[in-house]
Formats: C-alpha cells, sequence, structure tokens
C-alpha cells in the first residue's frame, strides 16, 4: 500500500522535475533540475528492488555526468546576448516534427492496453548478487561487447582531444 | 523487536551520531590549531578556558555574529543552498557506518549501526559523489572568477581521485567478497584485518581520500596565494562556516571509512580473553574505533603541516597517471592471487 504511495509520489516529482527542466530560463538551473530527476528515477528503482542499479545511477549519473555538464555550462557562461538566433522556419519546422512524435506516440499507445507480462517478475533479480551471476553467466558475450565498445569510445575521445596527431 | 521500540530507537541513534559528528567536527577544529602549534613549536589557542578548550565555542559565537553578506550579483539561492547541501551530504555518510556490534538490554538486541544495506559502500560512494555539488553551485553562484576557478578545481580534483578510489576499492570488495560495511567490519575479528591482505589498495584509499576532502597537501580548490580563498572566497559569517564545518566532518567520516575498511573497524586482537561480558565488549569496541579515527584524523592533520601543496599538474598526473595504473595493477594481483590454485593447476605444477 505504502509504495503506491510512494510510487505515486515519486512519478509526480520525476515528471515535475523533467518538466522544470524544460521550461527554466538558466541553463544551470535546468542541469539541477535534471538532477534532482535522476535522483527521483534512482527512488523508482529502490521501489523495484533494484538497489545497485539505483547506486549506479546516483553515481554514474547524477554524481559524474551531470557534474561535468554542469562544468561546461558554467564555463560556457550562457546569456541572452550569446543565445543563437533561430529562423522562424526551423521553429515552426520543429513544432510540426513534434506533432508527428505525438501522433505516433498516441497511436501506439493507444492499443496497449492490455499488456501481458511474458515471464515472472522476480523480486531478488536486482540484488547484486543475483545481478552480477546474470551478467557473468547467462550474458557474458554482450556484456565484454559492450564493455569494448565503451573502451573504443574512451580512446577515440582521447585522440579526438588531442591537439595534433603525428 | 516491535515496530514502535526499532523506529525510536534508530531515531534515537541517528541523533546520537549526528550529535557526536558535530562534536568531534567542531573539536577537530581545536585539535587542528594545537596539533599545528605542535608541530611548529607554538603554544596553540590557549586563551578561551582551561588549555583554550572553549576555543571552539567562542570560534561558533564569533561566526554567528558576524555580518553576512550576499553578493548584489549573485543567484541568491543558489548562493544559500551551496553550504547547506556541502553540510548536508557530509552528514549523510554516518547512516552505513557500524559503530560497534549489537548491545543487549531488557532481552533486545540494539545494532549500533543505523542502516545496514546491502550496497553499503556503494551508498557512500554516491554520496560522496555528489558532494561536489556543494562547492559547484556555491562556487558558481557566487559570481567571482576566483570562486568559479576554485570551484572548477575541486570538482574536477574529486571526479578524477574518485575513479582511483573506487577502483582500490574493488579490489577489498573481491576479497571480502561484500558490500556490506557492517559485514566488512565483522570480517575483520582477529587478526584479520584488511590493510594486511590490501595494503597497496589501502594506500591508494588513503591518498584518495585526502584530495576528496581537499586537504592539505591537495587543497588546491582553496589555496590562498593563488584564489584568495578559493569557492568561499565570497562567503561570510555562518555559510563559510558551513563549508569550513563540511570539511571537518568529511575529514571524520574519512577517518572512520579507513578504520572500518582497512583497520578492523570495531575489532581490536586480544581483547575477548580479558573482557567477557558482551555489552562491555560492544562498548571496548567502540572505543576501540574512536580511538582509530582520532588517530586517523591526527594523520590527517599530521600530513597538513608538514608536506607542502602540490601543483595543479602535479596532482592531475598523480591521479591519472600514478594512482589509477597502480590500483588496477593491485585488482590483477588481487585476481591473481585469488585464483593461484586454478592457475597452477592450470599450468600442471
Amino acid at each position: 500500500m505504502i509504495t503506491t504511495y510512494l510510487f505515486y509520489f515519486l512519478s509526480f516529482l520525476t515528471i515535475m522535475f523533467a518538466l522544470m527542466v524544460v521550461f527554466s530560463k538558466n541553463p544551470v538551473h535546468s542541469v539541477l533540475y535534471l538532477v534532482m530527476a535522476f535522483f527521483t528515477i534512482a527512488g523508482h528503482y529502490v521501489l523495484l528492488n533494484a538497489q545497485f542499479l539505483a547506486a549506479v545511477h546516483v553515481i554514474v549519473y547524477a554524481g559524474a555526468i551531470m557534474v561535468l555538464f554542469l562544468f561546461v555550462i558554467m564555463l560556457l557562461n550562457l546569456n541572452k546576448e550569446t543565445e543563437p538566433h533561430k529562423s522562424p522556419w526551423l521553429k515552426f519546422s520543429a513544432v510540426i516534427a513534434a506533432g508527428l512524435l505525438l501522433v505516433v506516440l498516441v497511436g501506439s499507445l493507444k492499443g496497449a492496453t492490455n499488456i501481458m507480462a511474458t515471464n515472472n517478475f522476480d523480486a531478488n533479480i536486482g540484488l547484486i548478487e543475483n545481478l552480477g551471476k546474470t551478467l557473468f553467466q547467462d550474458f557474458l558475450l554482450p556484456f565484454e561487447i559492450s564493455s569494448i565498445l565503451l573502451l573504443a569510445a574512451m580512446v577515440g575521445a582521447v585522440l579526438l582531444g588531442k591537439k595534433s596527431i603525428k | 523487536m516491535a515496530l514502535q521500540t526499532y523506529i525510536i530507537y534508530k531515531l534515537i541513534l541517528v541523533l546520537v551520531v549526528f550529535a557526536f559528528t558535530m562534536l568531534i567536527a567542531m573539536y577537530s577544529t581545536y585539535a587542528e590549531r594545537k596539533v599545528a602549534g605542535f608541530l611548529q613549536d607554538r603554544l596553540g589557542p590557549n586563551r578561551a578556558g582551561w588549555f583554550g578548550i572553549l576555543q571552539p565555542v567562542a570560534d561558533a559565537v564569533k561566526l554567528f555574529m558576524k555580518e553576512e553578506t550576499i553578493p548584489s550579483v549573485s543567484n541568491k539561492t543558489l548562493f544559500i543552498i551551496g553550504p547547506a547541501l556541502s553540510l548536508l551530504t557530509a552528514c549523510m555518510t554516518g547512516v552505513v557506518i557500524p559503530w560497534g556490534t549489537t548491545i543487549t538490554l531488557f532481552g533486545e538486541n540494539f545494532p549500533l549501526q543505523i542502516a545496514d544495506v546491502n550496497i553499503g559502500i556503494l551508498y557512500l560512494f554516491g554520496v560522496v559523489s555528489i558532494g561536489v555539488y556543494g562547492i559547484m553551485i556555491g562556487g558558481w553562484a557566487s559570481n567571482n572568477k576566483y570562486s568559479l576557478l576554485g570551484a572548477v578545481r575541486a570538482s574536477s580534483q574529486m571526479i578524477s581521485y574518485e575513479v582511483a578510489m573506487g577502483l582500490s576499492i574493488i579490489a577489498l570488495i573481491m576479497t571480502t567478497g561484500t558490500l556490506s560495511v557492517g559485514q566488512i567490519a565483522a570480517q575483520q575479528h582477529g587478526w584479520h584485518w584488511n590493510v594486511l591482505v590490501q595494503p597497496l589498495g589501502c594506500l591508494i584509499f588513503i591518498i584518495c581520500a585526502f584530495a576528496e576532502t581537499n586537504r592539505a597537501p591537495f587543497d588546491l580548490p582553496e589555496c590562498e596565494q593563488e584564489l584568495v580563498g578559493g569557492y568561499h572566497t565570497e562567503y561570510s559569517s555562518m555559510k563559510m562556516g558551513f563549508y569550513l564545518f563540511a570539511e571537518y566532518i568529511n575529514m571524520f567520516i574519512s577517518a572512520t571509512v579507513i578504520s572500518t575498511f582497512y583497520f578492523g573497524g570495531y575489532n581490536m586482537p586480544f581483547i575477548g580473553r580479558f573482557v567477557h561480558d558482551a555489552n562491555l565488549l560492544t562498548l571496548c569496541g567502540v572505543v576501540f574505533l574512536f580511538a582509530k579515527i582520532f588517530f586517523g584524523i591526527f594523520f590527517f592533520m599530521w600530513v597538513r603541516w608538514t608536506l607542502p601543496r602540490f601543483r595543479y599538474d602535479q596532482l592531475m598526473n598523480l591521479g591519472w597517471k600514478a594512482l589509477i595504473p597502480l590500483s588496477i595493477l593491485n585488482i590483477v594481483l588481487t585476481g591473481a592471487w585469488m585464483m593461484r590454485h586454478e592457475i597452477m593447476a592450470y599450468l600442471n605444477f
């Protein structure tokens, strides 16, 4: 019972912070609201009994990636004068594209009333022991391939960041 | 245990831990000046009270009474949130620390740990990683070049050293096989201290703890010669007090975490031979833990008043080119040692 209330409370907060990200004028405020939204999403993970995912979510997204976002925005010092001016045609086409996306979303969600769970939800799957066993036994190859992908991205970023390649 | 007793007990424990954290942070400021005096052959504060014992109280009164200035061009909300966030994240870490085993009163067991979550280490790590926001927000909201530079330095330093810290912790998790801080402390019963199993990991962790708390020799975010006061240049009165207080709380928590992870926590060898009452044994454990913590705090101060400050490129080189490769080497060595029988069998020895 209490988890239902918590779910609705957290969902309300998440949507509210997500809207604040879009609507706040100051980019630094936007980033801080995004951090709050990440925290509420971590709360959702805890409700699903996935504490490991919640902790890693906070460490990686709120603790590292958003700090770098904040870093860049603070150093750029964005304000009214430096804001790029967009032509009205661009705004017009953006509205049409977003409206089309809305139509597609509504159309796809309309038929999705009776979703059946394909397999039973295991409440303990989010605990770190079970997660580790699943990752390293059942999904070892995809796990290793995605880690190589991340490594390649990291090496690529370092190469691009170098001033001159000899 | 009934639910009401449980909730009341946990609330009392939270209050006690909070009060002790504040008291120790307060007297750490006094101890810092006394230790500095001792190391520099001076007397240190000795006017307020007996041996200057009331000095922290006098400092607190001074900070509360001072005029509070908020720069007119700054972002006022964020300017106030900054120090509050710093102090909040500093206080949040004490929750998962096991301060002792259990006390048995009226037939009920009371564990001296607020929450033994099964991802305790990750919780600690998460709180440390969001601790940087207080400094960044405060430094940016001040609308001052020096504050911003200090904040940027602080955050890049903390992010860099978090990597090495996390890697050194991974080797510890491999040997202990658990992420629960309570279990790690319990495993070190007797002489099974983790520092004997993980000497290199312990050294890396301690160095990273110095960088995470922004203490000398890594106190670049607030070095006076280059940045006036760093991220708290524009702060005055108790808001500056909050930042300084958060630093001392972080130092206390770092000393606690180092003692718990690597130096046995509340365990002390041979004490079981002399004390047989369970409650007395628990109290002895708490005393031993605090003895280790106080030595840790003294060590922090000892280093601060002995070593000069690093240059910024030296700091980054140490973090990325020395500590991270060393901690990866530590992980590989630990893994090889744990799999030594399998490796030997594979090589037909």
